[in-house]
């Protein structure tokens, strides 16, 4: 054997053990909610009986599995364009400070370092009504009206979006500064002796350069809207998704499919079409974003 | 050294000769501190009446109940005696996982004897009888006696009937500047036990039944009058609404709440939290009273055949004793199921009307509780959230229920 191919085994060898993890934890897993989402199992039997495509016949049917996909695809929409826009936005700020720069980027990361659970409870009771909620008795001192926020059917998403927001918000700044700070001064130097403004330089230099990292950080925002779960499942009423179903995304209906119904094929058809939309997506950002950009 | 092995060898001898002949059989429950440690005890009283039989007692998270039967079930590994929800017996049973209790031994006169008349019918399945409860739990009418005082009503005297229902909830509601609720005179939150409010009690005191006999149809769509009480308590009394100060647990163990329909199993909470509160039989209405009596129940699976089976069936029958249900009672805080039983603590203050309530209870024989539970949450959400009336709230709700039932019947070939 030459020393080639001994060199190729051994790091076959070593990879073994991480290939066998992906295959029976990420792959199995996948191959088998195919197959679920063509039976009609319910977890506790142990016959599944092949029904062909009726599970995604009857999702399509299902009103609440059409709002679940319009409110996903909601939270995607009014989520990551604020995410990117927001930290984008303090990103250059904090860009600019040089005193306590880490103590600010702290601040800022603190929210989404904290775990989701707690963070959503203290934005539910934050969201309550007179006498409990904080802002609510804010407007109330002020002599403003007071708003029902997760308690109405158009307030509740928009809530639980900016929830969200407030808690990305801490991962993107921190990616943005890391991509801000690998922007050679010199190219801004330069563009600034030929007499660009700060505009020009904001336009023409920095995001430009910086496109590699928003077309990463809307890939990853994008999807996590799209499996938007603990958040919804935390600030609405017994984990409903309400009030009428206006929060509840994709993953929440799968969940309450799989383990409240215990209607397995339903639910794995659902993530079957989450699984194809999250795909799509994803493609169509990087072929659309992914521009490489020289100077 | 060698003689120390000797010993060691006679103890592990005699220990496998004692343990020889002996019968085992093993017992499932999700994991809650006070049932464990009472079923714990409830093994040892038994193994000394029984010495020839050993009881193995497996908990798990609740969480995880479903998932771990699941896949015991095609091991064979699984248990012999299950506790679970009444409400899941027709999936268990059509999944093949329960046998029918033998009629020799529990026949109906045994249930008749025994338990409460909404037993036998909340463990029947397709004229079948699948499993047996410890307890059980009925809802009742808490109220607040601080606030009653406070509103200048007489702290002993809570609501007997609908109508004073409203009247001292709206005597006991506070708002603010903005007429926002600060103090809920009731608190209704269909998420918590307002759904079975609605569905088995208000519906059947406005003149209707919820359901056909059998469960397949739902009717309380004919009686909207059941939905427009609730829901007038919400947008007409303004006397509470869904989701005050939270939920309604969190608003009467605050105090912010004077009134509540909740279930026995709260008694602990609330007077752990030093709440000065009373307990009365839900309001009556038409000279009509009704309650929503919901349990877990025993029951033997497939597996445990031959003498196992025996062994199971006394281990049943004693869980479902007299002398268990006083020391459920006492430990877990749960309503005794055996008529008997509960007579004798039919004074207590707190147990006493939870206990005249289960004479009149009905066990909703539920297929997919979540799901009808959310059918109840958005008929009352339509109405104050949306201004759609409690008619067509209502007739929406039954339509929805309906699919449900009718997926389920169909999937067992009904």
């Amino acid at each position: 054997m030459k020393l080639r191919h001994k060199k190729t085994l051994t790091a076959y060898l070593f990879l073994l053990v991480p290939l066998s993890f992906f295959a029976f934890i990420r792959f199995y897993p996948m191959i088998s909610a195919f197959y679920i989402s063509f039976t009609d199992w319910n977890i506790i039997s142990p016959v599944k009986n092949f029904v062909g495509l009726s599970n995604y016949v009857n999702i399509f049917k299902d009103p609440v599995f059409r709002i679940s996909l319009l409110n996903t695809l909601k939270y995607v929409l009014y989520g990551v364009p604020s995410v990117i826009i927001l930290s984008l936005a303090l990103a250059l700020l904090l860009n600019n400070i040089t005193k306590f720069q880490s103590f600010y980027r702290l601040i800022y990361v603190m929210p989404y370092i904290t775990p989701l659970v707690a963070t959503s409870w203290v934005w539910r009771w934050m969201y309550q009504k007179p006498p409990t909620g904080i802002i609510n008795n804010f407007l109330n001192s002020l002599g403003l009206p007071t708003r029902s926020f997760l308690m109405s059917t158009t307030e509740a998403l928009p809530s639980i979006v900016a929830t969200t927001v407030w808690i990305e918000i801490g991962y993107c700044v921190i990616i943005f500064l890391a991509g801000l700070q690998n922007i050679p001064k010199e190219y801004l130097e330069a563009a600034r002796v030929d007499g660009a403004n700060r505009r020009q330089l904001l336009f023409r230099i920095t995001i430009p350069l910086l496109n590699p990292v928003i077309v990463f950080l809307s890939v990853m925002e994008t999807i996590i809207f799209l499996r938007i779960f603990t958040q919804v499942y935390n600030m609405s009423d017994q984990g409903s998704g309400g009030p009428l179903n206006s929060t509840k995304p994709l993953v929440l209906y799968i969940y309450q499919k799989a383990f409240k119904s215990f209607d397995m094929g339903t639910a794995t058809a659902a993530t079957v079409v989450l699984f194809l939309i999250i795909l799509g997506i994803t493609i169509l950002q990087l072929k659309v974003l992914n521009k490489k950009v020289q100077y | 050294m060698k003689r120390y092995l000797m010993v060691l060898l006679t103890v592990l001898l005699l220990l496998s000769v004692m343990s020889f002949g002996k019968v085992k059989i093993v017992y499932w429950q999700y994991y809650f501190e006070t049932k464990v440690k009472a079923i714990d005890e409830i093994i040892k009283e038994f193994q000394k009446l029984y010495p020839e039989i050993e009881v193995e007692h497996v908990t798990f998270p609740y969480e995880s109940f479903n998932e771990k039967v699941a896949a015991s079930v095609p091991a064979g590994t699984g248990p012999d005696i299950v506790n679970l929800y009444y409400g899941w017996i027709p999936k268990y049973v059509t999944s093949g996982y329960l046998q029918p209790l033998p009629e020799s031994e529990f026949s109906e006169a045994y249930l008749n004897a025994n338990f409460f008349p909404f037993v036998a019918k909340g463990v029947e399945f397709m004229g079948k009888r699948y499993a047996l409860p410890i307890a059980v739990r009925s809802l009742a009418l808490f109220w607040n006696k601080d606030l009653f005082k406070e509103a200048k009503l007489d702290p002993e005297r809570p609501p007997r009937t609908l109508q004073e229902l409203v009247e001292m909830a709206k005597k006991l509601t506070k708002y603010d500047r903005q007429g926002n609720i600060v103090q809920a005179g009731l608190a209704t939150q269909p998420s918590g036990q307002g759904h079975h409010w609605i569905r088995e009690v208000l519906t059947r005191q406005f003149g209707g039944a919820p359901y056909n006999d059998d469960y397949t149809q739902v009717t309380y769509q004919a009686v909207p009058a059941a939905l427009k009480f609730y829901t007038d308590l919400i947008t007409v009394h303004k006397v509470g609404y869904p989701g005050f100060m939270n939920d309604d647990i969190t608003a009467f163990t605050s105090q912010a709440a004077a009134m509540n329909i909740d279930g026995s199993f709260r008694i602990a909470a609330l007077k752990k939290a030093g709440i000065n509160f009373g307990v009365a039989e839900l309001p009556e209405y038409n000279g009509i009273k009704s309650n929503f009596a919901s349990f877990w129940a025993n029951g033997i699976t497939k597996n445990c055949t031959g003498e196992k089976l025996d062994a199971a069936i006394k281990f049943l029958k004693f869980l479902s004793s007299e002398k268990v249900m006083e020391l459920w009672l006492e430990k877990v805080g749960e309503l005794p199921a055996n008529p008997a039983v509960a007579q004798k603590y039919y004074n207590d203050p707190i147990y006493g009307p939870f206990l005249k309530g289960l004479e009149y209870a009905h066990a909703t024989m539920f297929v997919d509780e979540t799901a009808q539970r959310q059918v109840i949450m958005d008929a009352v959400d339509r109405v104050w959230l949306k201004g759609i009336s409690p008619e067509q709230s209502f007739k929406e709700a039954a339509q929805t229920e309906q699919a449900i039932l009718d997926k389920f019947w169909n999937s067992v070939g009904k």
